[in-house]
């Protein structure tokens, strides 16, 4: 760690390794993310970046190493439980709930995940949704059903889900893929205004420019382990993150 | 919604008035010996859906239910001479305690795999019964039918009227779940599971819960079949058609809604009283089975997703 | 003691006889990943056909087997282009639909074989039904050795189908990676469906041996649809040798728990053993997936 500690880590992750079969997806990885970072998180296709987040969420059980978030070991609870300690992630590939309508899909995060869901009153449960949907500048499409959204609309909406959560910690697993450059933009300033707002962001992403604007520190996972850590500059620079990207 | 409840309410007390009515009115036994099998059936299509519509875990074991409620009312008949009413609170308890061990065992399991896991567990169940020898084994129990309670004059005119309250209390459990955020967590299971355990839906815990009740409504329903039948026997208890002729009736009422069940089951149900009387009761199976496949294919979102397709068409063609 | 080594010797017959009526669902579900619960129902139906064949026009229920093979060929195609063409190209709840799909199927086939045979139980008639080979005190009946013949040759055919021609092998590759086969630029859904029919085909054989083995009845598919899942789970999905291995431990199971505990418990064990395999352990005892 280069800077330093000025107060405990939001997550730390210690020794984490996890098999599949005989396959080793993550060896030893640790690291520790400070609160209000902006975190980017790169590697070759199949270096362990996405298994490292469903590590973190808790959709995968882990063999050794610990997750710590927030001074607590999470590293044995279950992933619903960890959203409402306060991490909520996005998905590579969009999972919206198909059957229900934008403003719905939000419903299902403010009635399980936040604090005291089942006292507030319907009105002001309408209230919170539009203003998160406001924000992420889908209030129109609020009552229109999720299977009707373009790509950018789907993962603005995955993102407002997950901020329906109320998270400390947002993972955003590439929720850039597959969009035109306007619309990369658009979201990248999203997420830049979320993490304006005292929210810690983890941004796996593979388009380059995106990871180098938004990042204060960007890690390189390369088969399972950790091949540079540091400013965006430091790990560009570093020969053996340009080994794993260009593969000489 | 607040006004939805009140016609929902005034509606459930008028069905109620009118079956009670009903009783007091009509002296021919038979219109009572079929609708019974109707209300029985709305009963376990609407329980059905709370786990099989709502959180779409298709379980076929429907019959262990139902096969679990008749015997805890033979049972408890035999055992202790037990009132209607408690062998039907003792049926519900016990298919709670069976919704919970029966999820706890399979809700892990997805698709296919948990579908099969109840068929299995229904012939483990049922071969056990089959070899207790206490409630009859295989060979069956008759049983004696005690005095009937005022104001009814007749047993199974009594029994119908009990399983209107049953179907009024499933159907008003059901609409509950429907509007609440149970229902809103069972409709993000079925949509995407692992998204919702990561928005913070509890699923495994919310699977069971719905297992539960669906379990204890399913054997309630079960327990007056004992005395209807005068009769129990464990091949017709847990008999399979149960289960197939119980998701035939809500897919094709179809599941989005507390009222396809209801729909589907009236349907179907009345079909079925109608072919078993008129031609043979496996021709009855036949339409049965003709029916799911054709509505499971042509309408997937079946009668309730039609009737929705057609309002919102109109609406549209309005704007 | 002795009681014990019949059940066993017996249980391993039997249990060639389950590989046998198994393979096919190991293909369409354990493969083609295809919730076929109307699979024993399928099965049911090539008996009857066997037995029509039988009594009609005395042909050897063996014989009658083959010679309805290509008609359930031509069967398994239709019912998967079905299949297909309402589920899984809509994409979205194949499962739930799937299965409820597959289950009105099986009623529908028990009703019509119901009103054509009706409910009584039907057998066949040939040399080799109703003979015994005595080994020592070992009493093995002909029909069983014969059933156990046939599926022995059946499980190698079809293993050596699927591992040495070039069809067999698609349809290994196309349950591991569909893309990656349309990629090649073989059409994936080609490939399901043939193989459906290979699936379906091979029950021809194996409802000769059912109603070889005992006589059947309509209803006889409920029972066979905890015998063939059992098999084919614990096998893990899509293994032809584990199906066998499988197969086998499931008849001595049942043979020793007949033996020592009556009849009544029989239909129990092979969905107690799926219950307890699908809670334990999903992926199945020799799995391939993970």
């Amino acid at each position: 760690m280069t800077a330093p500690e000025t107060q405990a880590p939001l997550l730390r992750v210690a020794a984490l390794t996890k098999r599949f079969g005989g396959f080793t997806a993550l060896d030893n990885v640790s690291v520790e993310i400070r609160p209000g970072e902006r975190f980017g998180l790169i590697g070759p296709n199949g270096s362990g970046k996405t298994t490292l987040i469903n590590c973190i969420s808790g959709a995968f059980r882990t063999e050794t190493g610990t997750v710590v978030f927030r001074e607590e070991d999470i590293t044995r609870l279950q992933p619903h439980v960890r959203t409402r300690r306060g991490i909520a992630r996005s998905f590579q590939i969009p999972r919206p709930f198909k059957s229900m309508t934008v403003a719905e899909n939000l419903l299902v995060a403010l009635d399980f995940a936040s604090v005291g869901g089942d006292f507030i009153l319907a009105a002001q449960r309408r209230d919170t949704v539009m203003s998160i949907l406001t924000q992420m500048g889908l209030a129109s499409k609020a009552d229109v059903s999720a299977t009707r959204l373009s790509q950018v609309e789907l993962r603005k909406m995955e993102l407002a889900r997950a901020m329906a959560t109320h998270p400390k910690l947002l993972i955003s697993d590439e929720a850039m893929a597959g969009l035109s450059s306007s619309e990369v933009d658009e979201v990248l300033d999203l997420l830049m205004s979320l993490a304006s707002r005292d929210i810690t962001i983890i941004m796996i992403e593979h388009i380059m420019q995106a990871v180098m604007r938004f990042s204060d520190r960007v890690m390189c996972l390369d088969a399972g382990r950790i091949i540079a850590i540091g400013t965006p500059s430091e790990v560009m620079a570093n020969q053996r993150v340009q080994e794993a990207y260009l593969g000489t | 919604m607040k006004r939805n409840g009140i016609f929902f309410w005034i509606g459930a007390t008028l069905f109620l008035a009118a079956a009670l009515l009903m009783t007091q009115v009509i002296g021919n036994q038979y219109p009572f010996f079929a609708c019974y099998v109707i209300l029985q059936f709305i009963v376990l299509a609407v329980a059905w859906s709370i786990l099989g519509g709502y959180a779409g875990y298709v379980n076929f074991g429907t019959s262990a239910f139902f096969g679990m409620g008749v015997y805890t009312a033979v049972f408890l008949l035999k055992a202790f001479d037990a009132p209607l009413a408690a062998q039907i609170a003792a049926a519900a308890a016990v298919g709670a305690l069976m919704g919970f061990a029966l999820g706890l065992l399979t809700l892990r399991m997805q698709g296919i795999f948990f579908s099969i896991a109840t068929i299995a567990a229904t012939i483990v169940i049922e071969t056990s019964i089959t070899n207790w020898r206490y409630v009859g084994g295989s060979a069956g129990i008759q049983l004696q039918r005690p005095m009937v309670t005022e104001p009814f004059n007749n047993y199974v005119q009594m029994l119908f009227f009990i399983q209107a309250l049953l179907v009024v209390l499933a159907v008003a459990i059901s609409r509950y779940i429907q509007n609440s955020w149970i229902g809103r967590g069972l409709q993000a299971i079925k949509d995407d599971e692992l998204a919702a355990e990561c928005t913070g839906v509890p699923t495994l815990r919310l699977k069971l819960l719905a297992c539960v009740i669906s379990g204890a409504l399913m054997c309630a329903a079960g327990a007056p079949a004992a005395m209807y039948l005068q009769y129990a026997d464990p091949s017709s208890a847990f008999n399979l058609n149960y289960s197939v002729s119980v998701l035939a009736m809500s897919l094709i009422g179809g599941t989005a809604h507390w009222a396809g069940p209801v729909v589907g089951a009236i349907l179907l149900g009345a079909t079925q009283q109608l072919l078993t009387v008129t031609i043979s009761s496996e021709v009855n199976v036949l339409v049965l089975g003709v029916m799911l496949v054709l509505f499971v294919v042509a309408a997937p979102e079946g009668i309730i997703g039609l009737i929705r397709r057609v309002l919102r068409n109109r609406s549209e063609g309005k704007e | 003691m002795d009681l014990l080594l019949d059940a066993v010797v017996t249980g391993v017959l039997l249990g060639c006889f389950y590989a046998a009526v198994s393979l096919g669902l190991s293909v369409a579900f354990g493969l083609l990943d295809v919730p076929h619960v109307a699979h024993p129902a399928f099965l049911v139906l090539a008996s009857y056909a066997v037995f029509f064949l039988n009594e009609r026009y005395g042909v050897d229920p063996l014989l009658a087997g083959l010679l309805i093979t290509p008609l359930f060929f031509l069967f398994g195609l239709a019912a998967y282009r079905l299949y297909y063409e309402t589920f899984e190209r809509r994409g979205s709840d194949a499962g739930v639909r799937g299965i409820a799909f597959f289950f009105g199927i099986a009623f529908i086939i028990e009703v019509l074989i119901i009103l054509q045979f009706g409910v009584d139980q039907r057998s066949v008639t040939a040399t080799y039904v109703g003979k015994a080979w005595r080994i020592a005190d070992t009493r093995i009946p002909f029909r069983l050795l014969v059933a156990f013949a046939v599926a022995a040759a059946l499980t190698i055919l079809l293993t050596l189908y699927l591992s040495r021609t070039f069809m067999g092998r698609a349809i290994r590759a196309v349950a591991q990676d569909q893309e990656a086969l349309r990629l090649m630029g073989v059409n994936p859904i080609r490939i399901k469906q043939w193989a459906f029919g290979i699936a379906t085909a091979v029950l021809g054989i194996a409802g000769a041996l059912l109603i070889i083995v005992a006589p059947v009845e309509p209803t006889l598919d409920r029972t066979y649809i905890g015998r063939t899942f059992c098999v084919v789970v614990m096998a893990g999905l899509g293994s032809m040798t584990g199906t066998l291995v499988a197969a086998i431990i499931l008849g001595v199971a049942e043979t020793i728990v007949l033996t020592l505990f009556g009849a009544s418990w029989a239909p129990a064990i092979s969905f107690a053993m799926l219950l307890g395999v699908l809670a334990v352990r999903p992926q199945g005892l020799f799995g391939r997936r993970s």
